[in-house]
């Protein structure tokens, strides 16, 4: 008998037979077959210490800011898990998932609020809630049931964009036959003064109580949805991910699968709306838009659309780092970190990233002391650090004005057009640098560098609270989709087509 | 105009002829201009099951190229060059620029991806359809950029032109045919053309078709470019009508064109521009006779009955599916 060949098995398709060694490369790789041979109790004994870690939280700190980040990070994990089912586990592209956030909150809102004088207790709003929102649910995915997903994608798309609709018009609602309209929703200054969480005698007012609410319903909506992955219906939710037909021949009730998987997230994204509506006290239309949307899905996609516990790293990592963006001192460090980070995972060997690295300071002293002997205004502009006071900025900031070209009374003055087309130019760059190779990429790397400095400090820390943080959301779901498509802690699948 | 409209809410006025065929022609407009954006999807998803999320976004930035043009033309009230000129350049430069957008959207989102689970690229169209969005509001600010196309000519391009209780104003028979004009070409360079024959060889079976030799990778781009003009076109007549622009006038536009595209049949021509005239002439109504607070709340109920009773839109077929 011959000795079998290496490589893959005659039949099997290279990709899937490697499929196994893939998951072993890489750190991650290695961290996850570490902790799949763990035994159960020590699993179960580690996540019970996390949870507690992290319910210490208000004890440690008393400042209520980290308390607020902390109740809306905990609300956008929990909106990730929901929105996990339909396209982590079932593979359904559902777009209008913000809309039953928006639906719990709303809900919330009319049933226990001053608006209509109804002060319903939690246990008597959330069953009804929940119930109402998972049959939306199935009435939102009824026409898309008999249609490949991409039907799904635009119905979906555009029922959110109806709730947002009727959510800001909706203080004058026709009805028929009755003179004059109706106010239902707030419109646009949406529903205030909702009361806060009150059952069987408790009554939650402080960030604190949210926190530690917001960190039981993550931890009873998790432990619910991993063992419904683990359960027929999920076995059959990835079935029907990862090839639908074959699972519609496999005689699987494939459009009770798709009902369900969205409804099941419809569920889980309104009880997020009704913590929200209640720490907020109010519910406002503009907090269940498609920005949000695209936020929820920045999250589960960079943790890993399917994993559980990715898409709860993933919603925390987002919104923290979001809320890192908000002051621009600390912004400003995050790009240099990121940017460092990159280059030392990526560019091997360290000698190469040496020169680029001094390249790179060269590139900026050098290109500082020409703008400077040519146009001596052209390098007097000032760093900001914190919006209003454009002088300082510390060491790093000292740096940072001898390093970078900033012309003097420009943008302290908002004149962007150059800084504008330095923006244009980058992501120009960078497209280029995808499809430069050999020496040629590290060449353009350096001035690639250090205009995304140069865009950073001018055009990008200052709007760190609007169009910034939404454009860097949009490029992590190109580029995560191009470079990792399975997220941090996702598993890569295969498709067979 | 309020909110309440429905049976109890019509006046005499709103019952007249004139005022159903000011809305016919309004819908009309809007509709050429929901039908230009559409036929950019349905050929995009012809050929590679793509829907494609950027493409109202690739509007909004021909719309935004058209106001440039207008600016440095002298701007709308005095300007440098006649105005049929200054029209043909604005859709020049407003189509060739969408159309290279589309181009590199494709080259750098969507290429790597063709190969990648069907949820991967669309995705990635949500991912660039919000960046370009978003960078829009930073590089052209959030204020509305004005078209001012009122100050054309002092206004008489608003004038309206009528025959009987029929009336049309020069600027929207400008759109219209316009809109005529460019699907008429298209349909010329699909049926009669080399790179028509190859885009239709492509969209019904690419495997087959590279077998032939046929350059999918070209013929891929060649659609996307062509898709893209058509929405700049779109685009800055979308300013010439509503004369301004924001960075979020994509979005909506799309969402509807998408609809329309749907509604028609995606992947066939022929429906997207039927699909687009429906949608737009719905629309109208909708907003003159019922209520204009909810108009898409009704575009909407349209777009989910037609897809319960048929499922592939008026003028799709139904796909056979083959293992």
């Amino acid at each position: 008998m011959e000795a079998e060949a290496p490589g893959p098995q005659i039949g099997a398709d290279e990709w899937v037979a490697r499929s196994g060694e893939r998951r072993q490369a890489g750190a991650l790789g290695r961290a996850r077959l570490w902790a799949e041979r763990l035994p159960r109790p020590v699993l179960v004994a580690g996540a019970a210490a996390v949870v507690a870690l992290v319910a210490l939280v208000p004890v440690m700190t008393t400042d209520d800011y980290v308390l607020r980040v902390g109740v809306v990070s905990l609300i956008f994990a929990l909106l990730a898990l929901g929105l996990n089912v339909s396209v982590g586990f079932a593979g359904l592209l559902d777009l209008g998932y913000v809309a039953f956030y928006g639906f719990g909150a709303y809900g919330y809102a009319m049933l226990s609020s001053s608006k209509f004088g109804v002060h319903w207790a939690l246990w008597e709003s959330l069953p009804v809630i929940l119930a109402t929102s998972v049959l939306v649910g199935f009435l939102l995915a009824l026409p898309s049931r008999r249609l490949v997903g991409d039907y799904l994608a635009i119905v979906t798309l555009f029922f959110g964009q109806i709730f947002y609709t009727i959510a800001v018009q909706g203080y004058r609602v026709p009805l028929i036959k009755i003179h004059g309209s109706h106010d239902i929703t707030g419109g646009p200054n949406g529903i205030a003064d909702v009361d806060d969480f009150h059952f069987f005698g408790v009554h939650l007012t402080t960030n604190k109580a949210y926190y530690w609410f917001s960190l039981a319903a993550v931890v009873l909506v998790f432990a619910a949805l991993h063992f419904l992955n683990h359960s027929r219906t999920g076995r059959a939710w990835r079935a029907h991910r990862d090839d639908p037909l074959a699972t519609q021949l496999m005689g699987m009730p494939v459009n009770w699968l798709k009902l369900l998987a969205i409804a099941v997230g419809a569920s889980v994204g309104a009880l997020a709306g009704t913590i929200n509506a209640a720490s907020l006290h109010g519910s406002f239309p503009d907090d269940y838009n498609t920005p949000v949307l695209i936020t929820i899905y920045a999250m589960v996609i960079l943790g890993g659309a399917g994993s559980l516990l990715g898409v709860v790293v993933g919603a925390l990592t987002v919104n923290v780092l979001l809320e890192v963006l908000r002051t621009p001192d600390h912004a400003r460090w995050i790009l240099y970190i990121a940017i460092l980070l990159a280059l030392v995972a990526k560019v091997r060997p360290w000698r190469r990233l040496a020169a680029v690295l001094v390249a790179t300071v060269a590139f900026g002293i050098a290109l500082h002391a020409i703008v400077a002997a040519a146009w001596p205004r052209g390098v007097h502009g000032l760093v900001s650090i914190s919006g209003t006071d454009f002088s300082k900025g510390g060491w790093l900031g000292w740096g940072l004005r001898h390093w970078l070209v900033l012309p003097g009374r420009t943008y302290e003055q908002g004149q962007y057009t150059w800084f504008n087309v330095a923006l244009v130019a980058l992501i120009g760059l960078v497209l280029a640098l995808t499809m430069l190779r050999g020496w040629a990429r590290w060449v353009v790397l350096v001035p690639t560098l250090w205009l995304a400095a140069l865009v950073w400090e001018t055009r990008l820390v200052e709007e760190g609270t609007g169009p910034t943080r939404f454009l860097l959301l949009g490029a992590i779901l190109v580029v995560l989709m191009a470079a990792r498509p399975q997220g941090l802690l996702g598993t890569q699948r295969v498709e067979i087509l | 105009m309020g909110g309440i409209h429905l049976l109890a809410g019509f006046d005499s006025f709103t019952l007249t002829w004139p005022y159903f065929f000011d809305q016919l022609v309004a819908g009309l407009t809007l509709g050429s201009l929901y039908a230009l954006l559409a036929l950019g999807y349905s050929m995009v998803y012809g050929i590679l099951k793509l829907l494609n999320f950027a493409h109202g976004e690739v509007f909004m930035i021909g719309s935004y190229i058209g106001y440039f043009v207008l600016t440095a033309l002298g701007g709308a009230a005095s300007p440098d060059v006649p105005i049929v000129v200054l029209l043909l350049l604005m859709f020049a430069a407003g189509m060739l620029g969408s159309g290279l957008l589309g181009v590199a959207i494709e080259r750098f989102a969507y290429r790597p991806l063709r190969s990648a689970p069907r949820i991967a690229p669309l995705i990635s169209a949500l991912g660039v359809s919000f960046f370009l969005q978003q960078l829009a509001t930073l590089l052209f600010g959030s204020i509305p950029k004005q078209y001012n196309t009122f100050g054309l000519h002092n206004g008489s391009l608003f004038n309206r032109i009528t025959l009987g209780n029929f009336q049309i104003q020069y600027m929207q028979l400008i759109v219209v045919v316009s809109a005529v004009v460019l699907m008429l070409a298209l349909t010329q360079l699909v049926a009669r053309t080399k790179v028509g024959r190859a885009m239709r060889a492509t969209s019904f079976d690419l495997e087959a078709a590279s077998m032939m030799g046929i350059d999918i990778d070209r013929v891929i781009m060649f659609t996307f470019f062509v898709g893209s003009a058509l929405a700049g076109a779109g685009g800055v007549m979308n300013g010439l009508i509503f004369q301004n622009v924001n960075a979020y006038v994509g979005f909506n536009a799309g969402l509807k064109a998408f609809t329309a595209a749907v509604v028609g049949g995606i992947g066939s021509i022929k429906g997207a521009m039927f699909g687009g005239l429906t949608i737009g002439v719905a629309q109208a109504f909708a907003t003159g006779y019922l209520s204009s607070a909810y108009q898409d709340v009704i575009v909407f109920a349209l777009l989910v009955v037609i897809l319960l009773m048929r499922p592939t839109g008026l003028f799709g077929t139904p796909a056979l599916q083959k293992v």
